[in-house]
């Protein structure tokens, strides 16, 4: 089973895990907005249907490569403050290591191959987010 | 074909989507964003850099080398910053 939203609404973490209890083994990670250097806003653009293509393709990739019995991606898009979920992946599978190198694996590719952009707004001025190079090094490591 | 853009390439460009029709010589992204830098002096400040700029055609990524023969939409923007 797999599922993929992209959506302004927030990120159910009960309701989304509940749903992944399909096995023996659910694995997930989620990640909150920082509030780093005075962060006030976060505001995630994207490119409407690529992405959700895109993550879509990452689960159908993550579920055959390690047998997963589920996989979900949520992305949170819109303006968020410091503290609020802006992504949340899980993975089920019989087994723990197959739920966790999957887990892994989507978060370090939804990195560098889904299309969003961060914005974030720092005492009153709004600035894009560089891409990281270290971004690109985590996603290369499971090709 | 339709030409969008995202994030600050949106912003530097002044608008989210326009409607182009290169001339037949055109043939790669990369040729295209050189072609469209001409159009005004907002087109030239989006895509002065195009070592900064990333692409994808019919919402498949893609290098800026690749040909976008027949595409209906080609999407320019900055590298990707999600998750």
């Amino acid at each position: 089973m797999i599922r993929v939203v992209v959506s302004t609404a927030v990120i159910d973490l009960a309701a989304e895990l509940a749903a992944l209890e399909r096995d023996g083994a659910v694995a997930s990670f989620t990640g909150l907005v920082r509030g780093d250097d005075g962060v006030a806003t976060l505001e995630l653009e994207h490119y409407p249907g690529a992405t959700e293509a895109a993550l879509g393709q990452l689960a159908e990739a993550a579920s055959a490569r390690w047998s997963l019995t589920a996989a979900t991606i949520v992305h949170r898009v819109g303006p968020m403050a410091p503290g609020e979920r802006i992504v949340f992946v899980g993975t089920c599978a019989p087994h723990r290591g197959a739920a966790l190198e999957a887990c892994a694996f989507l978060i370090d590719r939804l990195k560098t191959d889904a299309p969003f952009w961060k914005r974030e707004t720092v005492n009153g001025a709004a600035r894009w987010v560089e891409a990281r190079d270290s971004d690109d090094v985590a996603a290369t490591r499971w090709e | 074909m339709r030409l969008l853009y995202f994030a600050w390439v949106r912003e530097r460009v002044g608008v989210g989507e326009e409607e182009v029709t290169p001339p037949a010589s055109v043939t790669t992204v990369a040729e295209l964003v050189a072609w469209r830098a001409a159009a005004s002096e907002r087109h030239a400040a989006a895509f002065a850099e195009p070592a900064r700029l990333r692409a994808a055609v019919d919402q498949a990524f893609v290098p800026l080398d690749a040909t976008f023969a027949g595409a209906r939409e080609v999407a320019i923007f900055p590298p990707v910053t999600g998750g």
